[in-house]
C-alpha cells in the first residue's frame, strides 16, 4: 500500500487546479471541465482512505454515487450552455447579463 | 523500485502534469483531451488503490461518456469559422490568490497530520467487486434507486432544456 500522503497531496492539488481553471476561464465549457476536476479530487481521497477500512466499500460506493452525480451535472450543464449559447450567441459567462429580453 | 510503485507515481505525474497544463491551455478542444488524460491517469491510481470497479467505472463514465458529450459542446457552441476556439483568462490575480492560498493550506494541514503511514498491508482476501455487488443491493439499496431517479430526471431535463428552440436575441 502507498503512503496515504501522496494521494492526499494529489488531490489537493487536482483540487486547487480545478478551482483555479473555473475562476480564471472565460469560457462556460472550461467551466464545467475545472468542476469535473474538482469532483473527482474528491474522489481521489475517499478511495484513498477506503484504503485504512479493507473489509469494507464505504468510500467506494461513496465514490461510485459521486461519478453518477457528476454525470447528471455535465449533462444538465452542457444542455445549458448550448441553449445560452444558442440565445446569447456567446460562451462568456461574463457576457451573460441580463435575465430576459 | 518494483513495478507498481513505478507505475503509481508515473500515474500522479500524468495527473499532476494534465491538471496542471489545463490551468494554462487556451485550446478548449486541447483542454478537454488533457482532462481526459488527467481522468484516465486517475483510474490507473485507483486500481493501484484496490478500487477496481470505480477505476472501470471512471474510465466507462468519462472518456465514453463525459468526453463526447464535452466535444459535442465544444462543436456546438463555436462559430464554424475554421480557426480554434481560443479561451482569454480573467481574474488571473483572485484565481491565483484563491488556489494557491487554498493548496497551500491543504499542504501544510496534509503534511502536520500524523497518518497512520502502515496499515494494513492490503485488502487481500476480500473479492472487492463481489462486495459491491452485495453491497448495492443490500446496505445501499436506497442510494442506488435514488441515484437511478437522479440519472432519469437529468436524462429527461437535458433533452427538455436543449431541445427548445427559442427564438434568437437580436
Amino acid at each position: 500500500m502507498f503512503p496515504i500522503h501522496h494521494f492526499l497531496y494529489l488531490g489537493a492539488l487536482l483540487f486547487c487546479a480545478g478551482l483555479i481553471v473555473v475562476i480564471t476561464k472565460k469560457n462556460m465549457i472550461m467551466v464545467l471541465l475545472g468542476i469535473e476536476l474538482m469532483l473527482n479530487a474528491s474522489n481521489l481521497n475517499l478511495v484513498a482512505f477506503n484504503q485504512f477500512h479493507p473489509g469494507t466499500i464505504n468510500g467506494q460506493m461513496f465514490a461510485l454515487f459521486v461519478i453518477i452525480v457528476a454525470v447528471c451535472e455535465a449533462a444538465v450543464g452542457l444542455a445549458i450552455v448550448i441553449q445560452v449559447y444558442r440565445y446569447y450567441q456567446t460562451s462568456v459567462p461574463g457576457e451573460v447579463n441580463e435575465l430576459s429580453d | 523500485m518494483n513495478m507498481t510503485t513505478f507505475l503509481f507515481y508515473f500515474f500522479e505525474v500524468v495527473a499532476a502534469a494534465s491538471s496542471i497544463a489545463l490551468i494554462f491551455i487556451r485550446n478548449v478542444f486541447y483542454g478537454a483531451l488533457l482532462l481526459i488524460s488527467c481522468l484516465l491517469a486517475l483510474a490507473g491510481i485507483y486500481v493501484l488503490a484496490f478500487a477496481e470497479f470505480i477505476a472501470v467505472t471512471q474510465i466507462m463514465v468519462y472518456a465514453g461518456g463525459i468526453l463526447v458529450v464535452i466535444i459535442f459542446g465544444i462543436m456546438l457552441t463555436t462559430k464554424i469559422s475554421g480557426k480554434p476556439l481560443v479561451v482569454e483568462h480573467t481574474y488571473l490575480f483572485s484565481g491565483a490568490l484563491a488556489g494557491l492560498s487554498l493548496l497551500g493550506l491543504f499542504i501544510f494541514y496534509i503534511s502536520k497530520e500524523p497518518f497512520d503511514t502502515n496499515p494494513i498491508s492490503s485488502s487481500t482476501g476480500i473479492n472487492s467487486l463481489n462486495t459491491i455487488g452485495i453491497g448495492l443491493m443490500t446496505d445501499f439499496a436506497l442510494p442506488f434507486e435514488v441515484a437511478a431517479i437522479l440519472l432519469l430526471v437529468a436524462l429527461i431535463g437535458a433533452a427538455i432544456i436543449a431541445s427548445s428552440t427559442k427564438t434568437k436575441k437580436m
